[in-house]
């Protein structure tokens, strides 16, 4: 059996699936890694999903989406796209080493570089590099907190793995691109691991796309191991359709010196989830974690980050901004956790909003747990509408009322999308966001690539591109 | 060029401008003078638009168009121009980026194309000698980080690059040392033509010692008390506004 239906009572149905299919789940797998499945589905048999009344949870409900006639798929489906049209990258100069990933499932061949980079489906990296993969997996990810994460390690099939040996700077960028398109309602569990080395450096973008209008649940875990002094430029995007789930929890651990830099951007989604963990383990490690969310519509965006200042001399900087339209609504939960050690820590949030609408709804929480005294530790959060004055202002020199809030909605987002490193990717992403705000943006579109059209310049009834 | 009958407007209840009547042709300047607090930014801000203010009574005409109900921007197109008194900072927006959509919302208005990128460019170089800004602009955000005086700099620069038929400076010598007061004056008379207007509100005689006035009017309490030439400016430098308000009672 390759597949079963879930009825509504999906938690339920889930636990029986897993007693079921135990055979198929784990087959292949090493001794730990059995244990490990059996140990996370304890976890999610006894709790189930999250709901409403954990704290954490309070205003993210994922029950309307669990409310569906699942599809669990044990192996990929059979394919009715061309992969090369779909993945066919028409950035101009952005090249890219493309994993394709097809409903979780790593599409390309694994490669072991003349470097001794490794890119591999994770399946067949449990088997090919059983080392590398017990001395990191499931060491970072949170399987006695973070049900959805219990839920996925015990029933994970596929994802990527990426490796980095030490003193190796990847040049090129590499792009994760996961595709939902399956003719059919889906919850899917898909696990990452990147490791990499000291020394070492990547750029990372992790794009969460669907191509077709289906119901989907997209349960994505992804842990990331920075070695001393290595760096990660790394980029979540996601555009997906109104009927979708995604709830993407990623764990990050930074040894000494370590710099991280990450922004999630999210465009389109019926219900995004970002789990952040950075666990700061190391002296003087950085980490960047920014954010960008546009949602219209009955959208809902969730930013959870939990910044973990282990040990002293590290430093965090959070800013995540977002604009709300129609009866769109937000949550942003920043957690920093300062440990009884960890002196000489500076750490900054902020959260910053702009509700188009009366609709809209946000719910920014900081929540500061320090327990060190020689620390710098700052927050902010501001709800707010587009500024009166600056449009009275832009408008008397002639621009439209809609073109002025364009103009401001576009320079708040700004912000975020001018601290993308990667040039390419920010032209593309300054693109992105100008439809998005002008409406004109599909969720098929897909984030750095193009499907079925030809790249086409943004043409702004007014001009704002920079000359 | 500009006709203002009775025009009465209040703010949250609160009456500001009591029975304003002004006539502004092409190729005057008007200065507007006046103590604190007796109206002249608020006439200012009624004549471009600003929609905190309720019009009560009375009329604004502007190359024979009412005024009153139409748009901040369409105001703008048809050739207004309002010289902030506190311009506004806009984090993200860059000057060139901004200016480059005002001039081609304008010409769109107009009936014409875009401003080619290179007769832009160009535009943009001369005003910025004329004003003589130094700053590069193209990634500055609009007055953002500008100090007052460059901010006020880059009030007559705007104006400048978009070439109004009708421009009212609000308080632009606020805040100006005397270098910056003679850039800002010079750059206005540069601008001046047969066909274009100035309406210069000030609340010194300073400015008009370089910006020398054709009318000059007192605003007192809501309602201009007095007109004349420019030697009433210095009447009131010399007297001061005491004078006004004692003639008043």
């Amino acid at each position: 059996m390759d597949e079963t239906n879930i009825q509504s009572n999906t938690a339920e149905k889930l636990q029986a699936f897993f007693k079921k299919n135990k055979g198929v789940l784990t087959s292949g797998d090493p001794p730990y890694l059995v244990q490990l499945r059996n140990q996370a589905f304890a976890q999610f048999n006894e709790r189930g999903f999250p709901h409403t009344r954990l704290e954490k949870w309070r205003n993210t409900d994922l029950s309307r989406i669990l409310d569906h006639d699942f599809h669990f798929p044990l192996k990929p489906s059979p394919l009715d796209v061309d992969l090369d049209e779909v993945f066919r990258c028409e950035v101009p100069d952005f090249n890219t080493r493309l994993i394709p990933q097809m409903n979780g499932w790593f599409m390309g061949s694994g490669e072991k570089l003349p470097n001794g980079v490794i890119i591999s489906s994770m399946a067949e990296a449990i088997k090919k590099y059983p080392e590398l993969i017990e001395k990191h997996f499931g060491h970072y990810a949170d399987i006695k907190n973070e049900n959805l994460t219990a839920l996925n390690t015990a029933f994970f099939r596929d994802g990527v793995f990426i490796y980095v040996p030490d003193n190796i700077r990847m040049e090129q960028p590499v792009q994760m691109v996961d595709l939902v398109n399956s003719g059919r309602t889906i919850f899917i569990q898909v696990r990452n691991l990147i490791v990499l080395g000291k020394n070492s450096s990547m750029s990372l973008v992790q794009c969460d796309d669907s191509i077709d209008n289906n119901v989907g649940f997209n349960n994505t875990v992804t842990e990331v191991y920075m070695d001393e002094n290595s760096t990660l430029d790394h980029y979540k995007l996601q555009n997906k359709n109104n009927e979708s789930a995604l709830t993407n929890s990623t764990y990050f651990h930074l040894e000494k010196g370590a710099n991280l830099s990450t922004n999630a951007i999210s465009l389109n989604g019926g219900l995004i989830r970002n789990e952040t963990q950075v666990r700061l383990n190391g002296s003087n490690s950085h980490a960047d974690v920014l954010g960008l969310y546009l949602m219209d519509h009955e959208q809902h965006i969730d930013n959870q980050v939990f910044i973990d200042h282990a040990v002293p001399h590290c430093t965090s900087n959070e800013l995540f901004k977002g604009i709300l339209d129609d009866h769109a609504s937000g949550v942003f939960n920043g957690h920093i956790l300062v440990r009884p050690d960890a002196q000489q820590t500076n750490a900054y949030q902020n959260n910053k909003n702009i509700l188009i609408s009366d609709k809209a709804v946000i719910d920014t929480k900081p929540f500061l747990e320090i327990y060190a005294d020689d620390v710098k530790c700052s927050h902010g959060a501001t709800v707010g509408q587009l500024d009166e004055d600056a449009r009275f202002y832009l408008q008397s020199r002639g621009i439209g009322r809609d073109n002025a809030q364009m103009l401001l909605m576009y320079a708040f987002a700004a912000d975020i999308v001018d601290k993308i490193a990667i040039p390419q990717l920010r032209n593309r992403i300054d693109d992105l966001v100008k439809k998005r705000l002008r409406g004109e943006l599909s969720s098929c579109e897909q984030c750095v690539l193009h499907c079925n059209s030809k790249e086409q310049k943004v043409a702004f009834e007014i001009d704002m591109s920079r000359i | 060029m500009l006709s203002i009958k009775n025009l009465r407007a209040s703010i949250e209840g609160k009456e500001i401008l009591k029975g304003i009547n002004l006539e502004v042709r092409a190729g005057e300047v008007h200065a507007i003078m006046g103590p604190n607090g007796t109206g002249k930014s608020t006439l200012a801000s009624v004549i471009v638009g600003r929609d905190i203010f309720v019009i009560e009574e009375g009329e604004i005409l502007f190359k024979g168009k009412n005024l009153i109900g139409m748009p901040v921007e369409e105001r703008a197109n048809e050739g207004i121009f309002l010289g902030f008194q506190y311009p506004v900072e806009i984090p993200g927006v860059s000057m060139t980026n901004f200016m480059r959509t005002a001039i081609n919302e304008q010409r769109k208005y107009r009936g014409l194309d875009p401003m080619p990128a290179q007769e832009f460019l160009n535009s943009m170089e001369e005003k910025k000698r004329l004003l003589e800004i130094h700053a590069k602009l193209a990634n500055r955000s609009v007055n953002e980080g500008f100090s007052g005086g460059e901010k006020k700099k880059n009030e007559i620069f705007q104006m400048a690059m978009l070439n109004p038929e009708l421009a009212i400076l609000d308080e632009t010598d606020s805040g100006l040392d005397i270098d910056a007061l003679k850039i800002v004056a010079h750059g206005v008379n540069t601008l001046r033509r047969p066909d274009n207007a100035f309406i210069v509100i000030t609340h010194y005689q300073r400015l008009l010692e370089y910006i020398v006035p054709d009318f000059v009017h007192v605003l007192f309490d809501g309602r201009i008390v007095r007109s004349g030439g420019k030697e009433l400016a210095f009447e009131l430098e010399d007297k001061g506004y005491e004078w006004i308000k004692e003639a008043q009672v």
